[in-house]
């Protein structure tokens, strides 16, 4: 039995999983003073002393991590920076405890300037005595070669062995290169690194009072899980795990294995997802939370402020819907007509009062000059149109996104989804007409309100590594796993490629992954002659692996969820 | 330093990564990898103000309005050429639409060394990328005054053939001197066809040139010509060769230059052309572009081994340049009363051309007759043979065409018989029209 909770922003929603059958499900009001209160609440009703034992797994979608970015509630981070030449520092602060240092990498990750000690010992002690306990050392290219980062904490630790500091390094963090996201990154990754581990600790103090024992994951911005041990060191992997739970929950209740286009469509907003064969589609570079673009690999939702409880507003004889959520529908007691009003005028669903939800679109009906079902109509189909206008704009954004080789431009593979999966409150109204606009079948996933938490239950463990062989300077380098080995000169693609799977193997496995064998792919695979003065000194070789998101081995092959 | 004024500013990014001449030449797929690695580090597609676009696939049409080849486009281009023609072309698109201020294709391959009539590749280039793109633009948005600066350490011989008679596209050209580097070409003295006088103009500048140099051409020849030309449309023939790193050329220009004579020149489209330091010049050059054309603050971007002290030039190349530029100038005010010395009575003017594709190793000889024509850029008639065996004539009518040049040139085509050519081209490049018999 899997046991699968997401704490959201309203509600914590749970799900008991049996043999791709959900046996129980659960719904509370999320209390975000208390969220550990939620958790117990949603676990005692579906788990009782009977089922506690046949417990496989327990994974966590929290918005721990999000909430504490979004209300501010972080703690100071001092960042110590090595950018070299290029950006102007003004550009790359965070706030006014970033300090830019000497140093410098090139791009191959040759160090070009050492570091200064004196200056790196300097800044270390003013973050100490402004009482600053976490610490991100970010370097430039420093996913080629970690040294001066490593350098830098070695100097951090020597001045203070306070057992409370804790550092962030940017290599560690994603094998991309990005110098401002790395510094992002690290930064948040310390912002939030107390508040989470509070919630760690206080999650595996009640597992341990109940003498649960299976292992317990955590649900990451890509759609995958990991053990939440692990998860302590890199709580910014768990930002923006919400929608990602959605979008998996929708994967593993329609066993979709084509191009699709995937909506919530909730009270304020509807977020908009998309799956190439099957495959939910990630950021290009990394997800985006308060204003910080970070390198954490997330899936790409794009929310858009129409939602059942939008206002509805004529504005010249135009129907305007949203972007504002002003309450609750008028039939549930709002302020202003919205959609759901609309749909309950046209008898498409029963929720609360029918009579005010008419009353609430008189006036419309009144600045259109039309009868009060027309105006119901006319809102309806306006929805429809701004949803479906978004999800091809969306669409075309994802289809026209740069390639950078010939065979990439000429293969060009464009998503053409046919297929329209819709969740959320309105989803029974709107899904056919916008299943129509869309020239796509629209279907309802079955459990579709706890779709959420059902993705959580039955994500598997994802990760993705980046290696950089470089012949000339026999180095063969995985920035976000520490790892630099020496390579003999005539190091292949296929010893890279070799080498990625097996680390990745490991690492999966290491993160708490089920499968023996991970379905490891092979994203990326370049080569290049390096040459220098008329003949080739040496190759760059370039490979990226990963297991991509997904469910569980139990629901591979196009098996889903039955009732 | 004080705020400068953001641009929205489009970057069509398209290093090719599995495109090359041969595997150990300079025009490679590792070219922009350095390049490619510092954009993204740096996180230059991060911000507001700059937006990264696929580039389109360039089209035969496309390149039938800026070339004759022979025997026709599908034969001389692969698809890396249509798809670096192409983002030229999304870089323009963009720009006048106005979606961005201005726009970057940082493609390959190259072209400015392709020239009007093609049977080959020379100097790494088959189609000229600019050309295409400013008939792509001519062709769609109307007829527009258009200047190209060519800051390619090499003349930019090509784009100079193709528009030599056309008074409405002003050629620039800086390059190193041509008795000291390839093509050879691009002196002083070349200086249009006898309707298009002082729409070519040329600065070779003395080898080990520095920052001071090119700066000083920038002020007292190119900015003056192109206020007085008053283009619609600035595009700037990128290369990046004059680079003190490059190891191709003899100059001693830095990514501080680079970007600072962008600022300063303020083009609409830049397009990249040579640059073979790629290592220890691209990467930082094309960052310095970038946030010149963007309005960012680019005075921290620098070379590993940037030491402005050992790249000054001599007071006698500051001479020899400021003589250059005084001589150019000279020149160039003269260009009005020039052309009655130059015509004479002539009604037609013809020049022989001989053509060595060096990339191809094939020899073209070329006649180019043009109508001395007071109201356009004149009728053109090319009879080219290469010793591949393929002799072909073409007929051309300038953008902007007069009458009575659509006349005659109509009349010359409609007369002209195969006869020994393989091929007789029709190129009207007023109303995009191309014909071959």
């Amino acid at each position: 039995m899997i046991l699968g909770i997401d704490v959201g922003g309203t509600h914590t929603d749970a799900v008991l999983i049996d043999h791709l059958r959900v046996l129980k499900k659960a719904k509370a009001l999320t209390n975000p003073e208390n969220l550990l209160s939620s958790l117990l609440e949603v676990t005692t009703e579906l788990v009782d002393e009977a089922t506690i034992d046949q417990l496989e797994r327990v994974v966590l979608s929290t918005t721990i991590s999000t909430n504490a970015i979004v209300q501010h509630k972080v703690d100071p981070v001092g960042i110590m920076a090595v950018s070299g030449p290029g950006l102007p520092p003004a550009l790359l602060q965070i706030d006014s405890n970033t300090h830019i240092l000497s140093g410098y990498l090139n791009h191959r990750g040759i160090e070009i300037a050492t570091i200064d000690q004196e200056e790196a010992s300097r800044i270390a002690s003013r973050f100490r005595s402004e009482g600053i306990r976490n610490v991100g050392i970010i370097g430039k290219f420093s996913t080629r070669n970690p040294k001066q980062e490593l350098e830098l904490r070695e100097i951090v630790r020597k001045l203070d062995h306070d057992p409370l500091q804790h550092v962030s390094l940017g290599h560690r963090m994603s094998g991309r290169l990005n110098f401002p996201r790395r510094i992002a990154t690290a930064y948040l990754n310390e912002a939030i690194f107390r508040p989470y581990q509070r919630f760690v600790t206080q999650v595996l103090r009640f597992v341990h009072t109940r003498k649960i024992t299976i292992p317990i994951y955590i649900l990451k911005a890509d759609g995958g899980t990991f053990d939440i041990a692990q998860s302590v060191e890199y709580p910014v992997q768990t930002i923006l795990s919400g929608p990602a739970a959605s979008i998996m929950g929708i994967l593993a209740t329609t066993g979709c294995g084509s191009d699709a286009i995937a909506l919530d469509i909730g009270g304020t907003t509807t977020d908009i997802a998309l799956f190439a064969a099957g495959v939910p589609l990630f950021e290009a570079f990394g997800v985006t939370i308060e204003g910080h673009r970070t390198l954490i690999r997330g899936l790409r939702t794009k929310s858009i402020g129409v939602g059942g409880d939008s206002v509805v507003r004529v504005r010249e004889g135009r129907i305007f819907i949203g972007p504002e959520r002003e309450g609750v529908a008028a039939a549930c007691g709002g302020p202003f007509p919205t959609p759901t009003d609309a749909m309950i005028v046209l008898g498409m669903t029963v929720i609360g009062d029918a009579e005010k939800a008419a009353a609430s679109l008189t006036p419309i009906a009144a600045a259109l000059n039309c009868p009060v079902v027309e105006a119901a109509r006319a809102i309806f189909d306006e929805t429809c149109r701004k949803i479906a206008g978004h999800v091809r704009a969306v669409l075309d954004e994802t289809n026209n996104r740069p390639v950078y080789t010939i065979h990439e431009m000429l293969e060009g593979k464009k998503l053409n989804p046919r297929t329209l999966y819709v969740v959320g409150g309105p989803a029974g109204p709107l899904a056919p007409e916008l299943g129509r606009l869309l020239d796509c079948e629209a279907h309802i996933p079955i459990h579709a309100e706890v779709a959420n938490a059902i993705g959580a239950a039955l994500a598997r463990t994802t990760a993705e590594m980046t290696l950089l062989a470089d012949t000339e300077r026999r180095t063969l380098t995985i920035a976000e796993e520490g790892f630099q080995t020496p390579i003999p000169p005539d190091f292949t693609m296929e010893d890279a490629i070799r080498i990625g799977r097996e680390k990745l193997r490991e690492k999966v496995l290491g993160m708490g992954a089920v499968e023996v064998e991970p379905e490891i792919e092979v994203v990326e695979a370049q080569e290049f002659n390096m040459v220098r003065d008329y003949h080739t000194s040496g190759k760059n070789i370039r490979v990226k692996v990963q297991v991509k998101p997904g469910c569980i081995a139990d629901l591979r092959r196009g098996d889903v969820l039955c009732r | 330093m004080p705020l400068k004024p953001q641009k929205r500013t489009g970057l069509v990014f398209f290093p090719a990564f599995d495109w090359a001449i041969s595997p150990c030449h300079p025009e490679r797929e590792e070219r922009l990898l350095y390049t490619q690695d510092q954009v993204f580090e740096e996180g230059l597609l991060d911000f507001d103000n700059i937006r990264e676009y696929k580039p389109g696939i360039a089209t035969a049409e496309d390149i039938n309005r800026a070339h004759i080849c022979v025997p026709d486009a599908g034969s001389v281009v692969t698809e890396s050429h249509l798809i670096s023609a192409g983002g030229a072309i999304t870089a323009a698109e963009k720009v006048l639409s106005g979606e961005v201020d201005n726009a970057f294709a940082l493609v390959r391959p190259p072209g400015h060394h392709a020239m009007l009539v093609v049977h080959g590749a020379r100097g790494f280039c088959n189609v000229n990328i600019e050309a295409i793109m400013i008939e792509y633009i001519r062709h769609h948005y109307g007829p527009k005054r258009i200047a190209v600066v060519d800051t390619d350490c090499h003349h930019g011989d090509g784009t100079q053939d193709i528009y030599w008679n056309d008074p409405d596209t002003l050629c620039i050209s800086i390059h190193q001197d041509g008795r000291t580097l390839y093509p050879g070409t691009g002196f002083r003295d070349e200086f249009g066809g006898p309707n298009a006088l002082g729409a070519t103009v040329n600065i070779p500048l003395p080898p080990q040139t520095s920052d001071v140099g090119f700066l000083m051409v920038l002020d007292r020849v190119i900015l003056p010509i192109l206020d007085a030309f008053k283009p619609d449309l600035i595009v700037n023939s990128a290369g990046q060769d004059n680079h003190y790193t490059d190891p191709i050329t003899n100059m001693r220009f830095s990514a501080q230059g680079y970007a600072l004579l962008n600022e300063r020149l303020a083009p609409d489209i830049c397009v990249l052309e040579g640059g073979y330091s790629i290592e220890k010049a691209l990467p930082y050059v094309n960052v310095g572009i970038i946030l010149a054309m963007a309005g960012l603050d680019y005075s921290h971007v620098r070379e590993p081994d940037y030491d402005p002290l050992s790249l000054r030039q001599s007071p006698d190349i500051t001479r020899a340049i400021e003589e250059e530029a005084r001589a150019v100038m000279g020149l160039w005010r003269e260009r009005h009363e020039m052309k009655r010395r130059v015509v004479g009575a002539n009604r037609y003017m013809k020049r022989k051309k001989f053509i060595y594709y060096d990339t191809d190793g094939i020899s073209e000889r070329q006649e180019e007759t043009v109508r001395v024509c007071d109201d356009c850029g004149g009728l053109v008639m090319i009879e080219s043979v290469a010793d591949t065996g393929n002799s072909v004539f073409a007929v051309i009518l300038p953008g902007r065409c007069c009458p009575e040049c659509r006349n005659d040139g109509e009349l010359f085509f409609e007369r002209t018989n195969r006869g020994k050519h393989i091929r007789v081209y029709f190129q009207d490049r007023e109303r995009g029209v191309f014909l071959v018999k």
